[in-house]
This record gives structure tokens, C-alpha cells and sequence, in this order.
């Protein structure tokens, strides 16, 4: 399977006339923009420009996606297939990804465990999606509106906009080109029989509406672990629609960039030998807490695995997810490393996870959720400031007068990200 | 100017002589003595060892608040801007000494202080929450080692320089977590541990397996007619407008509510601010996290005899597993005080 990633690097956002990249900016026609994103659900809805360095909050965010489509290969039509595509298998032919731009949804319906991106100061630090020119939308919902019909129809619309903005500049010419391409696991093993063979267990929250994940259009909720080709996940058939909390969610945007399934498959042939991707679902019952582990160790097993990189999504009755998978595993005889953040209270001095077992010797951390941070007052806000009272990390205390908010780090969308995303670590002092 | 350091170190290390002489008391000694020397060059020109506390083991441990206070005394007079004690290395009493002189030197005079034991040396339990402790070998073979950890650290501290983790710098963590920016994102760290753990080699866990406590479950009730029970939730459930602002997550705290007026929770009295679940269905009818109604109708057919007339409720969600303890033992404790028999306690 063979996935080239057609990139259009986007340095910069703004308005025009039409749609198109030109120059490193990306030009947005708000009038089509928003005529892509029509949805009887919405009372209102509106687009606003967020780009690196500016002094703008946006609150609360729900989902970053990045702005892609296909270009040839399976229908070679839209993107995020049983979503804005007919359903094709991804990850084949080539994709056009607007690199360094973002589509980010914002609802002004509070409660669904929403974060904040800051563009500029110490906020900035936490978050990629204050690194990328973010397109935001923002909409309100008509009057009476169930949240689950909202948040439906929110993260639809922003796949729509992020298919449209990709779809609008279809010819412009990439400044990179990134080749995937692997074999089935009987041709890779042949090929690198010395190499210690690596699966990849991806552990995605499927709790209920507004806790759930996304594969080909259909909620994960009750299903198996399965195997992907890392090239299906690196080509949106993963999508998130789950609203833990901000700091530890997937968002679509990672799942496509996911940097365990790119690192291993960058090693691939050199050091080990990538054999694919398990999403695993992560169950409210203990039951099926116990039955995802079990198979996710089963298909290690039957594909003869050496060794399992495990990830987390959310904190606290996942932990349980994570403990039990590992334990497996090892059980199995198949090494394991996990990656997870840590919820060690905003002094640090409390036990990091909510389960533990002896079987997870090898621990990477992204961070204490709850060590508190300041973050200055931004000159523009896009959405409600005084949504962080609600939003997990935050408390009404956490907005002072002048702006500026005292929050737990799990208030900023994406900073602890258990697929290793980013730089932050949590180490004894 | 260079800092001024004080150094304290106990009788053998001093040249007084062995356990003969472990009733040595406290006494000053213009510059360095001993390990002093060593740590003077570490040193160089940045800071001076101005004097030494030379104390005798038993001295310390048989009189331990005396010692401490005459120890204080000297120090206080010497004015320094950095106090190091030791490397004790496993000698028991030594580590003791040094760990409770420095913590004194800390928390009376706040000047910064350093010292060194091997991790099984009891002084590290009592006393590396509260100070700096450089991990050593188990003996003085480990000295220049050890010096130059605690010479490095001393310095950083007296420089106000932000301090790396524990492990980077060299000295026992004093249990907390914190956050840092690393070289290498999250994936790449997990690939690279993964490989070496399936090549056998040497790897480091970021974070070591929490141990829990287990918690036996209470005898069954014997006779639930007579029986008082109470409700506890961490579901978030809280009268409507949340009056004591109990945290959507991480809760630091808990409520309790008066329920003994009411018979039925609805969204009109009560709602959930929880912010770990959807809390749609809970604020259609918040008794299906608390289940009040239910509990009335059961007090009424006299399965058991009362409900206890207050709800215990907190959010469980990020809350740190240090206050869920506390919570529990607080109120388990309120409630035992009044009488209750049993509990339904209420996740979600």
C-alpha cells in the first residue's frame, strides 16, 4: 500500500475572493466557506482567522482538523471516508494536505468537556494549534437543540470546511511530497526477518455520545480491536468525536499525524519492523475493558509481535484499559511500552493514575494534567471567555479580571496528548 | 563575591576520631575540614567554605534537639548562603544527623542546603521530602562522586537557576511530579525504550508503578431494618447553581446537602456539573446517579429504616488520588460519628 501526502506548506491565512493557496497563504472566501457548512442544526454560524502570535484565545475548542483531500486513489474524491467521501478504503494514491493550517470547531454549548488554544504566551507553549493558521468555526446551535444532535452536527461541519478549503486549492503544487509505503505483514516479515517486530495498539475512548470515536464514518462503541494499515490511519479513516478532556483527546488532526504510527513507520526496515495499527476501543464496563485487552494481546499474538507500543486516550477508567492491555501483552510474552499522561494533582504529590499493574515497567509520560498554569489576557477572544468555568482544568475562579486565567494544563486542547505528540514530560522533583 | 558555605560533617569525617568519640558535641571550625577540602576545590572561586560544624553521631541522634538547636546557633551566626551536610553514605545515624540539620537550616533560616546518603540510608525516608539529598554510593568510595553532585546542585540553588528533574540532577525526588519540556516528543521516547527493553538492554521507566493501598470491604449489614443509610456520590451531583462550586474536575473538594425534605431529585433542585461524562440524562433526572426516589420508596416499605438526611457528593474526574483518599477517609469518618450503617456510593 502506497500513500503519498501531497503538502502545501500554509505560512499564513487570510480572506480573498476565492479559496486557493497562493504564495504560502492560504485565502479563504468566507461566502462559499460557509454555504459548505449549512446545517439546519445551526442558528448561526460564522468563520473567524486565528493565525501563530497573535494575542486571540479560542474557547471552547471541540475538534482540530486538518484541511485534506484526496486527489487520486480509492474514488480519488473528498476525504474521511463514510463521512464527506463515499466509503473507500484510505490510504492508497495520493492526498492533498494543507500543511500548517487547521479547522477548528467552537460551539458556544459549554459542557462537553471543551479546551482553549491561546495563539501567543505561555498557553502557546502546550498546544500544536498554536503553531497552525486556524480557520475556526463557530457556530450556535438553533434553540432546543439535543447536544448530541449538535455535536453531530459540529463535527461533520468541520470535516465538511476541512474538505472544502483542501478541495478548493486541488492545484496547487506541493512543496513536499511524503511517501508511506509498506507491504502486507507476511511481505514485511519476509523482507526484514531480523527485525523485532512492532504493533502499534491504539487506545481510543468510545464512552457514549460525546465520548466517542470514529472509524469509516461509524462509532467504535461496540466494536472489536481491530488491525489498520498505518497508511488507512495516516489517511483519515480515524476520526474523533469525543469530548473528554481537551488535554488527552485525539483530535482528527492527530489521529491523521498520529507521531507513533509516522516514528515507527520513519524506522521501518532500519531498527524494527512496523507491523500495523490496532485501534482498540475503550469500554465503561470492566468487562469489555477486559475483552478489548484480551484481543488486542490476540492480534500481537497471531501476528507474531515482539514488542507493542500502547497509547492512552483520557485519563482516570482508561487507565484501567491501559493497565489490563499491558498486562496482556507481557503475559503474552510480547514486550510493551505505553505512553500516558498523568493526573498527579496540582501539586504533584498525589499517585499519577487511577489503576496500576506490575506488567507496565516501561512508562512514557506526557505530563501532569493538573499542574496549573498562567496564561496572559489575549486582545481578541473567538468564542465565550467565561466558558472556562465549565471546561475540565477550569474553574470559576479561573478567569481573572484582567484577562489573564489560572487554569489546570487539561484546559489547553491537546497539551498532554497520550500519542506522544508533543515535547512535555512529567519527571520527579 | 563568592558565596559563603557552611559545611557540616560528623566526627570521623572530622578527624576526631571513630565510635570512641560519637559523643563529640558540636564545634566550629574556621574553613574546610576533611571532605571539605574536596568540596572547596569543586568549588573554586565561586563559593568558600567558610566554616565546619564538626558533631559527633551519638551526640546527634541521643540529643537530637539539643544538637539540632546548637548546630542552628552556629550556623545563624555564620550567616551562609548555602549549608551542605555530608555525604553520609549508609551510615544510619549520619544520615539522620545531616537530614535533620538541613531541614532545619531550611525551614528556621531558608537558606538553601545539600546533602547525600545512599537511597537505603534511613535519613532518606525521614527527610527527602523536605530536602535535597544527592544520591551517593553505599561508601566513602563514592565520595568525589557524591561531592561533586552535591557541590553542582548547591551551586544551582544558590543561583536561583531552574532546577532539571530529580534524576538529571542527581539527588532523591522529593515525591513530587513535574512537568518539563523534553528533547524528544512522546512517540520517539516510547520507540527508543521499546527497542531497548526487547534488545535487553538497560531502559528508564518515566514513571514507576504507583503501589495502592488495598481496603478490606466492611462486614455485610446483619439487620438492614434497623439499619441508617447514606448516600455518597462523585458523580457531581449538586443543588442547582452549585452553591459551593464544587469543581467540574480535579475536585479539591467535597459537599454535603441537607436531603432529608426531599423525596425525589429533579432538574428543578438538583443537576450534575460533572465533567467527565455526558451529563445529558443526569439532568433530565438527576436520581439516576443519586437514586433518592428510589431510596424514599424502599425507607417507606421499611427494607431498611432511615436515610441518613445528608448526600456527600464530589466529582470524580482528574481528581487526584491523594484528596479521593482524604474525601474517603473524612467522610467515612462524619458518617460512622452518625451512626450510619451502610453506604451506596455512586460512580459514573
Amino acid at each position: 500500500m502506497r500513500l503519498e501526502l501531497h503538502k502545501v506548506k500554509v505560512r499564513d491565512v487570510r480572506w480573498g475572493d476565492a479559496t486557493k493557496v497562493e504564495g504560502g497563504v492560504l485565502y479563504v472566501d468566507k461566502t462559499s466557506a460557509l454555504e459548505e457548512v449549512k446545517d439546519d442544526a445551526f442558528a448561526k454560524v460564522d468563520l473567524e482567522l486565528a493565525r501563530p502570535g497573535e494575542s486571540t484565545r479560542i474557547i471552547p475548542v471541540k475538534d482540530c482538523i486538518e484541511p485534506r483531500v484526496k486527489l487520486s486513489g480509492g474514488n480519488g474524491k473528498e476525504y474521511f471516508p463514510g463521512f464527506c467521501s463515499p466509503m473507500q478504503r484510505a490510504g492508497s494514491g495520493a492526498t492533498l494536505v494543507l500543511d500548517g493550517a487547521a479547522v477548528v470547531t467552537c460551539g458556544s454549548i459549554v459542557a462537553f468537556q471543551e479546551g482553549f488554544i491561546d495563539m501567543s504566551g505561555e498557553g502557546a507553549r502546550y498546544t500544536h494549534f498554536s503553531k497552525t493558521n486556524n480557520v475556526v468555526l463557530v457556530v450556535e446551535p438553533v434553540e432546543g437543540l439535543d447536544k448530541h444532535k449538535y455535536e453531530a452536527a459540529l463535527r461533520i461541519a468541520g470535516l465538511k470546511l476541512a474538505t472544502y478549503l483542501a478541495r478548493a486549492c486541488k492545484d496547487s503544487k506541493a512543496d513536499e511530497v511524503a511517501t508511506f509505503e509498506k507491504g502486507s505483514t507476511a511481505e514485511e516479515s519476509a523482507k526484514y526477518p531480523d527485525l523485532p517486530k512492532i504493533l502499534y495498539v491504539c487506545m481510543s475512548i468510545a464512552q457514549g455520545l460525546l465520548h466517542d470515536t470514529y472509524v469509516y464514518g461509524e462509532d467504535i462503541k461496540l466494536s472489536f480491536p481491530f488491525l489498520l494499515h498505518p497508511n488507512e490511519v495516516l489517511d483519515g479513516a480515524v476520526v474523533s468525536g469525543n469530548c473528554v478532556s481537551a488535554c488527552d483527546k485525539n483530535t482528527t488532526y492527530h489521529h491523521v499525524n498520529n507521531p507513533v504510527v509516522c516514528d515507527l513507520y520513519e524506522r521501518h526496515g532500519k531498527d524494527l519492523n512496523f507491523l500495523g495499527v490496532a485501534i482498540s476501543p475503550e469500554s465503561t464496563v470492566l468487562a469489555g475493558k477486559v475483552r478489548n485487552a484480551l484481543m488486542s494481546a490476540a492480534i500481537g499474538v497471531e501476528l507474531g509481535a515482539d514488542g507493542v507500543v500502547i497509547t492512552e486516550e483520557g485519563y482516570g477508567n482508561p487507565d484501567t484499559d491501559l493497565c489490563l492491555t499491558a498486562k496482556y501483552f507481557e503475559e503474552a510474552d510480547i514486550k510493551t511500552v505505553v505512553i500516558s499522561d498523568e493526573a498527579a494533582g496540582t501539586d504533584g504529590k498525589s499517585q499519577s493514575l487511577a489503576d496500576a499493574t506490575p506488567e507496565m515497567n516501561a512508562f512514557v509520560s506526557t505530563g501532569n494534567v493538573n499542574e496549573m498554569i498562567v496564561v496572559p489576557p489575549m486582545e481578541k477572544i473567538i468564542g465565550e471567555a467565561e466558558a472556562i468555568a465549565l471546561l475540565s482544568g477550569g474553574s470559576a475562579e479561573s478567569l481573572r479580571e484582567d484577562g489573564s486565567m489560572y487554569v489546570e494544563l487539561q484546559s489547553v486542547i491537546g497539551s498532554t496528548v497520550e500519542i506522544g505528540y508533543g515535547n512535555v514530560g512529567c519527571e520527579w522533583v | 563575591m563568592a558565596y559563603r558555605v557552611v559545611h557540616y560533617i560528623n566526627q570521623f569525617y572530622g578527624g576526631k576520631g571513630g565510635e570512641e568519640v560519637a559523643d563529640f558535641k558540636p564545634s566550629l571550625e574556621q574553613g574546610p575540614v576533611g571532605p571539605g577540602s574536596e568540596l572547596q576545590k569543586l568549588f573554586g572561586d565561586e563559593a568558600r567554605v567558610t566554616g565546619t560544624i564538626i558533631c559527633g553521631d551519638g551526640y546527634y541522634a541521643e540529643h537530637i534537639e539539643k544538637a539540632r538547636a546548637e548546630c542552628l546557633k552556629i550556623v545563624e551566626e555564620l550567616k551562609p548562603d548555602l549549608f551542605i551536610a555530608g555525604p553520609a553514605f549508609n551510615a544510619g545515624r549520619y544520615g539522620v544527623a545531616c537530614g535533620d540539620i538541613c531541614a532545619a537550616v531550611v525551614e528556621r533560616l531558608g537558606i538553601p542546603s545539600v546533602t547525600g546518603m545512599f537511597p537505603e540510608n534511613p535519613g532518606v525516608e525521614l527527610y527527602s521530602k523536605q530536602i535535597f539529598i544527592v544520591k551517593t554510593a553505599d561508601s566513602a568510595m563514592g565520595m568525589r562522586e557524591a561531592l561533586t553532585s552535591m557541590a553542582r546542585l548547591g551551586l544551582k540553588l544558590l543561583k536561583r537557576e531552574p532546577l532539571g528533574s530529580a534524576f538529571e540532577e542527581g539527588y532523591i525526588h522529593r515525591g513530587i511530579r513535574k512537568n518539563f519540556f523534553k528533547e524528544k516528543r512522546g512517540s520517539l521516547r516510547a520507540i527508543d525504550m521499546l527497542l531497548q527493553k526487547i534488545a535487553g538492554q538497560e531502559f528508564r521507566t518515566e514513571y514507576e508503578m504507583p503501589v495502592f493501598k488495598k481496603i478490606p470491604p466492611a462486614p455485610p449489614i446483619k439487620d438492614l431494618k434497623h439499619a441508617t443509610i447514606a448516600l455518597v456520590t462523585s458523580g457531581g451531583i449538586v443543588p442547582r447553581g452549585n452553591p459551593d462550586r464544587l469543581r467540574v474536575s480535579s475536585a479539591e473538594s467535597y459537599a454535603k446537602y441537607d436531603i432529608s425534605g426531599l423525596d425525589d431529585l429533579t432538574p428543578e433542585n438538583f443537576e450534575s456539573i460533572h465533567g467527565g461524562y455526558d451529563r445529558m440524562w443526569a439532568n433530565v433526572d438527576p436520581d439516576v446517579v443519586v437514586p433518592l426516589d428510589v431510596m424514599r420508596e424502599l425507607e417507606r416499605e421499611g427494607v431498611f429504616n432511615k436515610l441518613h438526611p445528608y448526600l456527600y457528593t464530589t466529582t470524580g474526574t482528574g481528581t487526584s488520588v491523594a484528596n479521593a483518599e482524604r474525601f474517603g477517609r473524612e467522610i467515612g469518618h462524619e458518617l460512622k460519628e452518625a451512626g450510619v450503617d451502610g453506604v451506596i456510593l455512586t460512580s459514573t
